[in-house]
């Protein structure tokens, strides 16, 4: 991991001496060095290799059922991917569930294209070459078609209702061995992590400005991330037990999070340290 | 099999501005997996661009080269509407080349 951190530094050597001087002095140089150097990352996002690689997952026939995706209803009617994003999570009658992107991923690769549940998951976040994930490559184009559009998640139904309220408890809710909740570091301004800047999540504008640019090429890890992987990763931190991928916990936190970024415009993928 | 490059290639007055990201583990060869067991150095080591059949770039890296490297150069010439070709080879041998229109 720290290898990989370091060659990713690599990567923007010309502008890491280029910062370097300025940055020692104080916390805010750092904060606008630290914007400078994403928006050089931002040309050439190697997201776009997820993106290209999850809209030929999408198009093409695959599983046992030899489908396409395209028959895949994220919301919008089968095959309408354009804006989907911006209004999930939200409550899907057939399968009478409220369900996030990632979970609805998973249902339609049972239901259209046949693969065993435990097969269409077992992948959820890819490492290197060998472990490629689907899913967060079909993340990566699904989200890419909601760039522009601005966040819209409705909590009208009854079950989005519920969700949202769960979310919101979740995120309040203090445990584990570090006596840890997400609001901890995420409901007060100005608060940091190491060099990072953590988003105050209770304002609209801090959980617009986080939501909005996830999911993200993690530069440090050569990944793209899904925002399920965001949360299991905040959970891993927290040192609580591990969120499972799809449970009803990260589609709540995720609904509570999403409709509270309503309004702004979606910006991801994205890139990040 | 590699995964396909995205090139993309704008032609602003007589110079052509190219843009390519490539799809590699570039392994530097000094990590180590879990087991302790050193992992192979693996990347790309050469890159050659080429226009209308003539070499516009060549380039020769090394393993300093960042995972999923981006490579952004110009060259003068290029028209609209013809295509530029990068190819690349690494170290094991494999190879991956792709084009695109310069728009």
């Amino acid at each position: 991991m720290n290898a990989n951190r370091w060659r990713a530094f690599a990567r923007i050597g010309a502008y890491a001496l280029s910062i370097a001087i300025p940055a020692a002095f104080g916390q805010t140089s750092t904060v606008d060095e630290i914007a400078k150097y994403r928006q050089a990352l931002q040309d050439g996002n190697p997201s776009e290799l997820w993106e290209a690689r999850g809209e030929a997952l999408w198009t093409e026939p695959r599983g046992p059922n030899k489908m396409p995706l395209e028959k895949c209803d994220l919301g919008l009617g089968p095959g309408v991917v354009k804006g989907a994003y911006a209004a999930l999570p939200r409550y899907f009658a057939d399968a009478d569930r409220v369900m996030d992107l990632e979970t609805r991923l998973v249902y339609c690769m049972v239901k259209v294209q046949g693969y065993a549940e435990a097969d269409a998951r077992k992948n959820p976040f890819g490492n290197g070459n060998e472990r490629k994930s689907d899913i967060e490559a079909l993340v990566a184009y699904v989200t890419s078609q909601s760039r522009g559009v601005a966040m819209n998640v409705s909590v009208q139904h009854p079950r989005m209702k519920e969700m949202y309220a769960l979310g919101e408890k979740i995120f309040y809710f203090r445990g584990g061995p570090h006596d840890f909740a997400c609001a901890t570091c995420h409901a007060e301004d100005n608060k940091r992590i190491r060099l990072q800047d953590l988003p105050n999540l209770t304002t609209l504008e801090g959980a617009q400005k986080a939501y909005t640019t996830w999911p993200a090429y993690r530069v440090s890890q050569g990944e793209l991330r899904s925002f399920e992987w965001r949360l299991y990763d905040c959970f891993r931190q927290q040192r609580f037990p591990e969120l499972v991928f799809n449970s009803d916990a990260a589609i709540a936190l995720t609904t509570f999070l999403a409709r509270n970024a309503n309004g702004a415009p979606f910006d991801a993928p994205a890139i990040k340290r | 099999m590699a995964d396909p490059m995205k090139i993309r290639a704008n032609a602003v007055g007589d110079v052509t501005e190219v843009k390519v990201l490539m799809s590699h583990e570039m392994e530097t060869g000094l990590r180590k997996d879990a087991q302790g067991t050193t992992i192979p150095a693996w990347f790309i080591q050469n890159v050659t661009a080429t226009y209308n059949g003539k070499t516009v770039l060549s380039a020769q890296w090394g393993p300093a080269v960042a995972k999923n490297p981006f490579v952004s150069f110009k060259f003068k010439g290029g028209a609209k509407g013809e295509k530029v070709m990068i190819s690349w080879t690494d170290n094991r041998g494999d190879k991956r080349t792709d084009e695109a229109t310069i728009a």
